[in-house]
C-alpha cells in the first residue's frame, strides 16, 4: 500500500478511467482481440470501458487499473491458448481468481489482459481412501469442504473470505485462515498442481506421494502470487473432520493482557486448533452483523479452539481456561453445541467487511511478529492513531503473530488516503523492527512492495527476481507485483524517511 | 468504497441515498459466493460486486451501453447478497436505482415496451387472467414446450372460507395472480387463523401489491398500486385491524419498501410507513400459536415434507427458520435442500425474461429437493410455487396448506 507516495506507484494509483487507453494501447488491443477470435474462438472475451470497469480492481479498492481486455476461458486449453496469444504479442496478463486479494494481487497491470479462472468450477475427483480432492482453480475454498463432507473429511486452511476465494487465489498467495495454526498454511495441504506458464506449456508440480526426488518447485509456486505460471488444476489433501470441537471465548480488560494470554497458551505446550483475537472496535462492528452475542464491554476477545475426541478436548479446554484464569481474564465461555461455536467463528469470519459499517474504506496490514511482542505492538498501533488521526481496528491470528490491523479511513478524502497509507507502512517496518514480517498470508501483491524493499537486501531481491525470470523470461505474469524492482526500492529509500534516518544507505538514489 | 458522483446526481435524495450506499461497499466479493448468477456465469458483471460498480460507474456519469443494463436485468433482485455482506450494503435499493438510471439512459425497444405492457395488464387483470389461465391449462398438452412451460396446472378445489368472527382481526393481502392459480391458499390461510381465534379481514379494492408493475419498468403504476391498496385497507386500520398479513413472501417484501417507496410522498408517506410496519407475513403471525394449534391437529401430518424458503422470505424479510419451527410444532420435520440459501429461479416475472438462467435454476432446485427424498414440496410464495412446479412431478404446495390440511383435514 505504501507505494502511493512514490513515483513509480503512481500507475496503480487513482482510477485509470482518468487517462484513456493510448492509442499504442488501442493498436494492441484490436491485434490482441483478433488473435484471441481466431486461436482461442470459444473463450469468451471483454471490452471496452463499461465492461472492464468491474475488473480495474480486486478486494483492495482503491487501487485501480483498467485492463486492455478481460478473458474468461472456460477450461485449460482455452486458458493455454490465452497465455500463448498474450506471449506472443507481448501482453501482460494478471490471473484472478474471486477478486478477493486484500493486497491487490488482482490488480491489473497497464495494457494487461485479466485472465479470470473464475468459470473453472469443476471438482474433478473426491478419493476417500487417498483423502484427497483434485479441483480447478475456480472452485471456492469452502466448497471443497462441502463436497468432502460426505466423507466426514475436510480441507483445513480456511481464509476469512473462504466462502469467496478460490483454491487457484489460494495457491496464488498461500492463503492461511483460522485454523493454520494447528493444520497448517496453503502450502502444508497442497499435493499436486498442474499450471501453464507464459509461454503455454503444462507444468506439473508435486506429486501424490508424500516426498518425491528433486528440488521442492511445488513450494516454490505456491505463494508466488501468480507470477511463475497460471494454476489449472489442484490436488488437495483432505483431512478427517475432528470428532469433537469446542471453542473457548474469553474477554478482557486490557488488550496487552490479552496478548500476554496467547502467548502463555502456546508457551503452555498447547497448539490450539485455532487462536484469534479482536479488540474493542472490531467486536462492536461485527456484532452489528453477526450478533454472536460477544461482550461489548471487553477491550479484547480471544476464541480458542480445541478439537481431537472427546477426552483430548476436554483436558485441553481445562489447560486454556486454566492460564486463561492467570490472566485476569473478565470472562470465560465454552461452546456448548456446534451453533454456537460456528456462530462465534462467524462473527471473526466477517469481522474485516464488517468494517465498512464504520468507515468507507479500510486497509487490511498482515504484519507477523513473535507472539511474545504481540502486546508492545498493539500499544504502538495505539500511540500511531494520534499520530496519524486514523482509526484502527485489530483482528488477527494471536496463535500464529499474524495480526491484520485494519486501519479505517474515507478514500474520497486524498489526505486521510495518505496518511492511511503511512500509518500502514509505519506498522509494517515496526514489524520488522520487532523481528517479525510484512505479510503472514495475504501476500505482498502492489500492497505491501515498498515494505518488501525494508525487508529484504537488494541481494536477496536479486535472487527472487533471478527466479521470476527463469519461470518467467520476458516479464508477462502478474509482472510489477511480489517483487520491488531495486529502481522502486531506491526511490522508496528516497522519498521515505524512518525515524530521521534514511533507510537503505547502500542503495544508489537517482 | 471511494466515489466520485457527479454533483448534479449527488444533489438528488435518490443519489445521496445511492452514495451512501456505495460508500459502505469494501469491495470484499463475498457477494459474488452466494450469488446465483455469478455462481452460474461466472463473470464478475454477473455478480452483486460487478452490478454495484456498473452502478457506481453510471452514478459518475461514464458511459453506458445496453450492457449496463443488461447486467442489472439478469439480477433475480433475490438479495441473497444483503444476507451474506458483512458491510450490511442495501444492494436491492441501489440496484432499483440503478435500473432506473440504465433505462433511462438505454431504453428498451418499442416491442420489448409493449410486451411489457401487454403483460403487465394481463396479470394485473383479474378478469383477463383467470378465462385465460383456465384455457391454457385445458390446451396444456397441445402448447409448444415454451409456452407450456410456464402454465400452472389446474390445483384442487379450494374448501370454504370461515364464517366465525373473532376479537381479533387481520387483513389479508388477497394478491393478483394468486387467487386464480392457487385458490386455496388464502382459504387456508383464513381456516388455519380461525383456528387460532384470529379473523381475516378482505378489501375488494385492494389488488396486486406493485411488485408486478415494478417488475416490468412501470415504477409510477407500482406506486398507485400501492395508494390504492392503503385507501383500500385505512378504514379496517382504524376498524381495529391489528397487521396486514401476507401469504405469499414476494408480496410481503412489497409491503414492507411501500413506507421508503412512498416517503416523499406528502399524502401517504406516514399511512405508508404504518402500513409497512404493520405487515406481517404469515409466519410471524401464527408462530405464537403453533404449540397450541398442535395440540387440536386432528389429522395425520404428512410424512416426507420438503421446504423451500423463498428469498424473499429469507432474504428480503429475513425471516428464517421460523415456518420450519412452526412445522416441527406440528411433528413435521420439514427437510431444506442442499444449497437453501439459493433462488429457484422464479423471481417474479423474471422467468419470462431470462429463462435460461431461470430454467438453469429451478432444475438445480427441483433436482436438490428431490435428493432430500421428498413426497411434498412446500414453500412461502406463490411464483415459487408455480415455477417449481413446473419443473418436478413432486406435488408443490404452500406451507399453511399443509398446516391446515392437518387441522382441518383439506386434502394437499
Amino acid at each position: 500500500m505504501a507505494q502511493a507516495m512514490t513515483t513509480d506507484a503512481g500507475s496503480h494509483h487513482a482510477s485509470a478511467l482518468d487517462t484513456p487507453p493510448t492509442s499504442a494501447g488501442a493498436q494492441l488491443r484490436a491485434r490482441l482481440l483478433n488473435a484471441l477470435q481466431t486461436a482461442v474462438p470459444g473463450c469468451q472475451v471483454l471490452t471496452g470501458e463499461e465492461n472492464l470497469a468491474p475488473y480495474e480492481t480486486d478486494a483492495l479498492p482503491v487501487y485501480r487499473q483498467l485492463p486492455l481486455m478481460v478473458a474468461l476461458p472456460d477450461d485449460e486449453s482455452q486458458v493455454q491458448g490465452v497465455l500463448r496469444e498474450c506471449r506472443r504479442l507481448g501482453v501482460p496478463v494478471v490471473p484472478r481468481g474471486g477478486g478477493t486479494s486484500l493486497s491487490g494481487g488482482a490488480t491489473p497491470m497497464p495494457n494487461s489482459l485479466v485472465l479470470s479462472l473464475a468459470r473453472l468450477t469443476r471438482v474433478l475427483e473426491v478419493d476417500p481412501l487417498a483423502r484427497t480432492a483434485t479441483v480447478q482453480p475456480g472452485v471456492r475454498n469452502i466448497r471443497i469442504s462441502e463436497v468432502a463432507a460426505p466423507y466426514e473429511l475436510y480441507y483445513a486452511p480456511d481464509p476469512s473470505s473462504q466462502i469467496a476465494c478460490t483454491i487457484g487465489g489460494n495457491v496464488a498467495e498461500n492463503a492461511g485462515g483460522l485454523h493454520c495454526l494447528k493444520y497448517g498454511l496453503t502450502v502444508h495441504n497442497i499435493l499436486r498442481v498442474k499450471a501453464i506458464s507464459m509461454d503455454g506449456e503444462v507444468l506439473e508440480f508435486g506429486s501424490l506421494a508424500p516426498d518425491a526426488p528433486g528440488l521442492d518447485l511445488l513450494a516454490l509456486l505456491i505463494g508466488s502470487e501468480g507470477m511463475f505460471a497460471v494454476v489449472t488444476e489442484i490436488t488437495v489433501r483432505l483431512i478427517p473432520k475432528p470428532p469433537v470441537a469446542k471453542l473457548v471465548l474469553a474477554s478482557f480488560d486490557d488488550v496487552e493482557t490479552a496478548g500476554d494470554a496467547v502467548a502463555a497458551i502456546i508457551g503452555e505446550g498447547i497448539i490450539p486448533a485455532g487462536l484469534e483475537m479482536m479488540d474493542k472496535p472490531a467486536i462492536a462492528a461485527v456484532e452489528a452483523f453477526v450478533h454472536a452475542g460477544y461482550d461489548q464491554e471487553a477491550a479484547a476477545l480471544l476464541l480458542c479452539e480445541a478439537d481431537g475426541n472427546r477426552e483430548e478436548v476436554a483436558e485441553e479446554v481445562a489447560r486454556i481456561c486454566a492460564v486463561l484464569q492467570r490472566h485476569e481474564v473478565r470472562d470465560v465461555q465454552v461452546s456448548s453445541n456446534e451453533a454456537e461455536r460456528l456462530k462465534w467463528w462467524s462473527g471473526r469470519k466477517n469481522a474485516l467487511p464488517a468494517a465498512g459499517r464504520l468507515a468507507p474504506d479500510y486497509f487490511c496490514m498482515d504484519g507477523s511478529i513473535p507472539r511474545r511482542a504481540i502486546g508492545k505492538l498493539l500499544k504502538r498501533i495505539q500511540g500511531m492513531e494520534e499520530v496519524y488521526g486514523l482509526q484502527c481496528l485489530n483482528v488477527f491470528h494471536a496463535g500464529d503473530g499474524n495480526l491484520h490491523p485494519l486501519i479505517l479511513f474515507d478514500g474520497n478524502d486524498a489526505d486521510q488516503l495518505r496518511r492511511a497509507e503511512d500509518f500502514g507502512a509505519d506498522i509494517l517496518e515496526r514489524c520488522v523492527e520487532l523481528g517479525g514480517t510484512i505479510t503472514g498470508e495475504h501476500g505482498v501483491g502492489i500492497e505491501k512492495l515498498n515494505s518488501m524493499c525494508v525487508q529484504f537486501t537488494p541481494a536477496e531481491r536479486e535472487t527472487f527476481l533471478a527466479i521470476k525470470r527463469a519461470f518467467d523470461p520476458a516479464g508477462l505474469l502478474n509482472a510489477d507485483k511480489g517483487i520491488p524492482t531495486h529502481a522502486r526500492c531506491a526511490e522508496y529509500g528516497h522519498m521515505h524517511v524512518s525515524g530521521g534516518r534514511l533507510p537503505f544507505p547502500d542503495i544508489e538514489r537517482f | 468504497m471511494q466515489t466520485r458522483l457527479q454533483q448534479a446526481m449527488r444533489e438528488t435524495p435518490e443519489g445521496e441515498e445511492a452514495e451512501a450506499i456505495l460508500r459502505k461497499c469494501v469491495h470484499c466479493g463475498f457477494c459474488n459466493a452466494t450469488c446465483p448468477t455469478y455462481q452460474i456465469l461466472g463473470d464478475e458483471l454477473d455478480g452483486p460486486r460487478g452490478r454495484i460498480y456498473l452502478i457506481k460507474q453510471m452514478l459518475e456519469g461514464h458511459a453506458t451501453s445496453a450492457d449496463t443494463r443488461q447486467h442489472l436485468d439478469r439480477c433475480l433482485t433475490c438479495r441473497n447478497c444483503e444476507t451474506t455482506c458483512p458491510a450490511g450494503v442495501q444492494y436491492g435499493r441501489l440496484l432499483e436505482t440503478g435500473r432506473r438510471l440504465a433505462l433511462k439512459r438505454n431504453p428498451r425497444s418499442l416491442t420489448e415496451q409493449a410486451m411489457r405492457r401487454a403483460l403487465a395488464a394481463f396479470l394485473h387483470t383479474g378478469v383477463l387472467f383467470t378465462p385465460v389461465l383456465r384455457l391454457g391449462q385445458v390446451l396444456q398438452a397441445a402448447l409448444p414446450a415454451a409456452v407450456a412451460d410456464h402454465i400452472p396446472a389446474r390445483r384442487p378445489a379450494a374448501g370454504v372460507w370461515p364464517r366465525m368472527t373473532h376479537e381479533r382481526k387481520v387483513i389479508l393481502l388477497q394478491g393478483c395472480v394468486q387467487p386464480a392459480m392457487a385458490p386455496n391458499i388464502n382459504r387456508a390461510t383464513a381456516r388455519v387463523l380461525d383456528q387460532a381465534s384470529i379473523q381475516v379481514l378482505r378489501a375488494s379494492a385492494a389488488h396486486c401489491c406493485g411488485a408486478i408493475h415494478q417488475h416490468l419498468d412501470f415504477e409510477a403504476a407500482s406506486l398507485a398500486d400501492a395508494r390504492r391498496n392503503i385507501d383500500a385497507w385505512w378504514p379496517l386500520i382504524e376498524g381495529g385491524a391489528e397487521a396486514i398479513v401476507s401469504n405469499a413472501s414476494g408480496c410481503g417484501v412489497a409491503l414492507k419498501e411501500y413506507g421508503h417507496r412512498l416517503r416523499n410522498d406528502p399524502h401517504y408517506a406516514r399511512k405508508a410507513e404504518q402500513i409497512s410496519a404493520m405487515t406481517k407475513d404469515i409466519a410471524e403471525v401464527l408462530e405464537p400459536h403453533a404449540a397450541q394449534l398442535a395440540q387440536e391437529a386432528r389429522f395425520p401430518p404428512p410424512a416426507g415434507v420438503a421446504f423451500h424458503p423463498p428469498c424473499t422470505l429469507q432474504h428480503g424479510l429475513q425471516i428464517r427458520g421460523k415456518v420450519e419451527a412452526i412445522l416441527a410444532a406440528f411433528g413435521i420435520n420439514a427437510r431444506l435442500p442442499h444449497d437453501a440459501h439459493l433462488c429457484c429461479g422464479s423471481a417474479g416475472t423474471y422467468s419470462l425474461f431470462q429463462p435460461e438462467l431461470s430454467l438453469t435454476l429451478r432444475d438445480e432446485k427441483c433436482r436438490a429437493l428431490t435428493q432430500t427424498g421428498a413426497t411434498c414440496v412446500a414453500t412461502a410464495n406463490i411464483g415459487c410455487i408455480a415455477h417449481l412446479q413446473n419443473g418436478t412431478a413432486i406435488p408443490v404446495v404452500h406451507w399453511i396448506e399443509v398446516i391446515d390440511s392437518v387441522l382441518c383435514g383439506t386434502a394437499l
